[in-house]
């Protein structure tokens, strides 16, 4: 019990120094939300008008979903950088060197992860709702929804915690989480209706992670959704969304927990 | 007591189908309340030594325990014992220096409140009271390595690992860091200490291992390192060449100098410092030799090396042990 104890201490300590990051180097935060902006101005006002939606709505609101597993699944490259620093620069290995829960790096680090994007999560619906995205279901279905994206948010932090881990240097995770994570999130209905995407292209958008998470928050968000198709991702995006984020924690918190072990060389 | 003891290390890296023999059985023994200098090249194994014995590296082979505990098997009983403070500054850039020794004192399984209290002890006995709430960034390459020492000492350790503490520093730091450490020593901590300065050892330890190629090769006081050596030498650059080799017999009668044709220099081996110093320049004075340069030097650790093992202490880059221990670690 006290085993357990000394491990959720140690992790609110290493939580609590990933967090004071936040108001020490406010870039981070701004850019990440600006890029998000960029995103909404995009494609709200540039492409928008030429994105005609199956079964109608407004882009807008289709739209603002979209942008918030994008951001979500960005964060993944922060944390992986993060990581990446802390082991060039030796702290992980100051980490090992303690008398310290060795769970809590790892444990502590996703925590915060969550915590701040809550806060991303918060501005960038204040910008949607000043550009006219509503939540037009009820406050539970809300709640599920956002619930729903910090669970999804966490399974990338782990995503990102293995890319820091395997990654020679900061610059890399850098290249390496772009590369990765920026065409899983164009290729998918975050943007466009997935029936606009080449044949090709539509089974992939469909069965991709970020669809059936964009489809599900847009279902309880009550935006709108022509991600109904009758594949079976696109007719059950909420239960896909939870599959795919079971899964993705199921692959990657054992490979980044071993990846922190075999730093013992 | 015997605070650390090694039977047989060994570690080997493996990098793109090469092999590095980091360590190849090393043997080392450290007696409690002792310091002891580890001395060697770039590639040594000193780094190597340190990883396996502060719980960062399993070795391949052999044993190491600390207090009777084996690093591998009771590695987190270790952990309670040891403070490290390594090469690389291993601080958060972000925290105040106080926040750091805070956060480090938490994991160290201190509370909150005693942790508070032992931070502001450290920074004021590390002369880093003023930049205490300024964020680690802003810090000096001496503050910074001060801190890091700090962190290292946050748990009260009975054994404190140093791995080349002053590598990097400027001379004014380095002088200030050797206080620091000799104040921990007089405290009564345990130190292993790795650096590449012979100066360094001499000033710091109690006793020297010198290591080459993973094995420990010489192990002795400075004093017994250095008459094995032969102590400090005089070193003469002589104006005219084709009076070199009388001056060598001027400066040192029972023909012991050694001479180098092309750059003109005489070393004599200097039992009665700067005493004979003064002789050998007067009696050049006396013969009439011109001298363009004339001074004592203590010995380098290329004398130590090349006495103890014919070579220069420089080996080929291609096993450098830190880059090969921070690919593989961090």
């Amino acid at each position: 019990m006290s085993r357990l104890r000394n491990a959720v201490a140690d992790g609110i300590v290493i939580s609590w120094r990933n967090l004071k990051r936040v108001p020490r180097i406010p870039e981070l935060a701004i850019f990440a939300i600006l890029q998000s902006i960029m995103f909404v101005l995009l494609f709200a006002f540039v492409f928008g008008g030429a994105i005609p939606l199956p079964g109608g709505g407004s882009y807008r609101e289709f739209l603002m979903p979209g942008i918030f597993v994008q951001t979500l699944a960005f964060a993944a490259i922060t944390t992986a950088v993060s990581i990446a620093d802390d082991m060039t620069k030796g702290l992980i290995d100051r980490f090992r060197s303690l008398p310290m829960a060795r769970s809590a790096v790892l444990s502590g680090r996703t925590f915060a992860d969550i915590l701040y994007n809550i806060g991303i999560l918060a501005v960038l619906m204040v910008t949607g709702l000043a550009i006219g995205w509503r939540v037009n279901d009820g406050v539970l279905d809300f709640f599920a929804g956002v619930v729903l994206l910090l669970f999804f948010t966490y399974a990338m932090a782990w995503i990102g915690v293995f890319l820091g881990l395997s990654v020679p240097t900061v610059e890399v995770a850098q290249q390496v989480g772009f590369l990765v994570i920026f065409p899983v999130t164009f290729l998918s209905n975050a943007f466009v209706p997935t029936e606009t995407l080449p044949a090709v292209l539509q089974p992939i958008a469909e069965w991709n992670p970020v669809s059936s998470l964009t489809g599900a928050t847009r279902e309880l968000f009550g935006n709108p959704n022509p991600f109904i198709s009758d594949s079976f991702p696109g007719l059950h995006p909420i239960l896909m969304s939870v599959v795919w984020t079971v899964t993705l924690l199921a692959i990657f918190m054992p490979l980044a927990i071993r990846k922190y072990r075999a730093i013992d060389g | 007591m015997a605070m650390i003891e090694t039977e047989g290390l060994v570690k080997v890296y493996h990098s793109r189908g090469s092999e590095v023999r980091a360590l190849d059985g090393l043997d080392l023994e450290v007696r409690e309340g002792t310091v002891l200098g580890l001395l060697g090249p770039n590639g040594a194994g000193k780094t190597t030594t340190v990883r396996i014995l502060a719980t960062l590296l399993r070795a391949d082979a052999g044993r190491a325990t600390i207090a009777g505990l084996d690093v591998a098997r009771d590695a987190q009983a270790v952990r309670r014992l040891i403070g490290l403070s390594g090469q690389y500054a291993a601080i958060d850039e972000n925290l105040t220096g106080r926040e750091n020794l805070w956060m480090f004192g938490r994991l160290y399984q201190i509370g909150s409140a005693a942790a508070k209290r032992r931070a502001t002890e450290l920074l004021v006995q590390f002369d880093l009271e003023n930049a205490g709430d300024r964020v680690a960034k802003t810090y000096s390459g001496g503050m910074r390595r001060r801190l890091d020492l700090a962190a290292a000492l946050i748990g009260r350790p009975t054994l404190l690992f140093l791995d080349e503490p002053t590598t990097g520093l400027d001379p004014r730091s380095r002088l200030g860091m050797w206080d620091v450490i000799r104040g921990q020593v007089r405290a009564g901590t345990t130190v292993l200490l790795t650096t590449q300065y012979l100066e360094e050892a001499d000033a710091l330890a109690d006793e020297i291992a010198v290591v080459d190629a993973g094995k420990i090769i010489a192990r002795g006081t400075a004093d017994e390192l250095k008459t094995q050596v032969g102590g400090e030498r005089i070193e003469i650059v002589v104006h005219d060449r084709d009076l070199l080799h009388r001056a060598a017999q001027v400066a040192a009668p029972d023909g012991s100098a050694t001479v180098d044709e092309h750059t003109r220099r005489l070393t004599v081996t200097a039992e009665g410092g700067a005493q004979q110093l003064v002789d050998v320049v007067l009696r050049l004075g006396e013969a009439q030799i011109r001298v363009d340069d004339v001074g004592l030097r203590r010995p380098t650790l290329d004398d130590v090396f090349l006495a103890l093992t014919g070579h220069a202490a420089e080996r080929p880059a291609t096993d450098d042990e830190t880059t090969t221990a921070r690919k593989k670690g961090r």
